[in-house]
């Protein structure tokens, strides 16, 4: 069997094809980096209680729909321009899906920006650890994940493929705690299932990370991976 | 657990058992004191369309050649090794090569009707070979390869007419229609659309489709996207050598060799 990175280093005969592709994977890069940092700032407006921050995640949201019409714009023209084959192939067409992954993350963390508006306005229900947590155990699995891309590495996407596990695990745990609070207290209900939904946006990042993960085994090695995963409760 | 499978790498739908049609075994061929061809095995399957790609000197168009005893008509052609039609050995000392050529018909890259009119192309053939016993069986003859040959409707009115007067996807067609006048049982084209216009190649490739029902058919293409269009199965050349024989699917997505990756993805030299 060939070595895969091997063959994507390789030059073109075409050499502006070659650029074209470095351009492509330097805008999926640059998207990521944003997704990542949409994360980052929710968390933040969320643990602080930061209006205006949240608002400014929201905003931010934008820039990576944005990013995302370029990279498939991108993808489409090359597709139609080199009719790519083999690696070249699947680097373009995992390109366009790993843009719509990034975009859903980029999703959620608008999401969790929403939700952090209202429960700034209500008392805490808890001190903040879990969701914090996951949150940073997603983030850097976005992060690693983006390396193995820039990297062509599959097996170290597969690495961060099984850390989603532990993110489920939070999340799961989490539900039960917070239906104790529900069951416990009903007027906590409203600040509860509200934590609920951004610990679930957490959880779904992770899910999208992971799915970043398979397209790039796809990319590099041309073959699926089976995904026997559990972790939904 | 992370299981890794073949992406499909099950055999093409249409055909669920495949029968071997021609098979060659350690084909070894010299023009001159220069080898062309080295130990090249393959088996093509009935009603498939295998394809055969490389670049220019590989060696494809003249492995394709030894099919049909092509390069008998070479002097300084020297082969050696076993290929087999039906598995019975073509090279054989009792083999009548005429008859050999009508089961395995030739298209050529560029459209060579000869200079005659519509109809004497088709039938000469026909003709030669005594496949029709009058005029009408002849006729009947014609039509049905015009037909299969998606040709008919444009030119019935006109059989008279000189088939060099026909435009060049046209010409193209005549000459597949002279080829499936006399039943072949394959059909070997070498680069049939390389001198058309996309649109008359959209219609070769149309008819190299319908055509898979019936007979078995090889083609030689440069045209890469060409080959993932047509064929179910894909063989790679490079120096006389045959590198990779996959299905076609397969081929164009994820190869098996490095070779063949470089080349189909334009990384070649």
């Amino acid at each position: 069997m060939q070595d895969p990175n091997e063959a994507m280093q390789r030059r073109h005969t075409v050499s502006s094809f070659d650029q074209e592709l470095t351009d492509l994977t330097n805008q999926i890069v640059q998207m990521g980096a944003h997704a990542e940092r949409q994360i980052a700032l929710a968390l933040k407006a969320l643990v602080e209680r930061d209006d205006e921050l949240a608002e400014q995640v929201i905003e931010g949201d934008k820039a990576v729909d944005r990013l995302e019409e370029e990279i498939d714009q991108h993808a489409i023209r090359m597709l139609a321009t080199r009719q790519p084959m083999a690696v070249d192939l699947r680097v373009i067409a995992m390109s366009l899906k790993l843009s719509n992954d990034l975009e859903r993350i980029s999703d959620y963390a608008k999401s969790i920006a929403k939700r952090s508006r209202r429960l700034s306005s209500a008392p805490q229900l808890k001190p903040l650890v879990t969701i914090p947590h996951m949150a940073s155990l997603v983030q850097a699995m976005l992060k690693d994940v983006l390396d193995a891309y820039i990297d062509r590495n599959a097996e170290k996407a597969m690495e961060v493929w099984h850390r989603d596990q532990a993110v489920d695990d939070q999340y799961n745990s989490l539900f039960r705690e917070l239906i104790t609070f529900i069951l416990e207290d009903p007027r906590t209900t409203s600040t509860a299932i509200d934590l609920l939904f951004v610990a679930k946006n957490v959880e779904r990042m992770g899910d999208h990370a992971t799915n970043i993960a398979e397209k790039i085994h796809y990319m590099v090695h041309g073959v699926q991976i089976n995904r026997p995963r559990s972790g939904q409760p | 657990m992370v299981a890794t499978q073949a992406a499909s790498a099950s055999p093409a739908p249409h055909s669920p058992p495949a029968t071997t049609k021609v098979s060659a075994r350690k084909v070894n061929l010299w023009y001159g004191e220069k080898q062309a061809l080295f130990d090249v095995e393959l088996d093509v399957y009935e009603n498939e369309v295998t394809a055969f790609i490389g670049p220019s000197g590989c060696g494809k168009s003249t492995f394709l050649r030894c099919l049909n005893r092509m390069n008998d008509t070479i002097a300084i052609c020297r082969i050696q090794g076993d290929i087999r039609l039906d598995g019975q050995d073509i090279y054989d000392k009792g083999i009548d090569v005429v008859q050999l050529r009508a089961r395995v018909g030739m298209v050529f890259q560029k459209p060579n009707p000869f200079p005659k009119s519509i109809y004497d192309n088709v039938a000469y053939g026909p003709r030669i070979h005594g496949l029709a016993a009058n005029k009408a069986e002849l006729d009947e003859i014609v039509e049905t390869s015009l037909r299969g040959a998606a040709l008919w409707n444009e030119v019935a009115d006109r059989l008279d007419q000189p088939g060099l007067g026909l435009s060049g996807g046209q010409q193209q067609r005549l000459c597949i229609a002279r080829a499936i006048a006399v039943s072949p049982e394959v059909i070997l084209m070498d680069e049939p659309c390389s001198a058309l216009d996309p649109i008359a190649t959209a219609h070769v490739e149309e008819l190299i489709e319908e055509l898979r029902d019936r007979y078995t058919i090889i083609i030689v293409t440069h045209n890469m996207q060409q080959a993932a269009r047509v064929s179910q199965r894909t063989a790679f050349f490079h120096l006389g050598k045959l590198i990779e024989l996959s299905p076609t699917d397969r081929i164009f997505t994820s190869p098996e060799h490095q070779m063949t990756q470089d080349y189909i993805t334009g990384r070649f030299g």
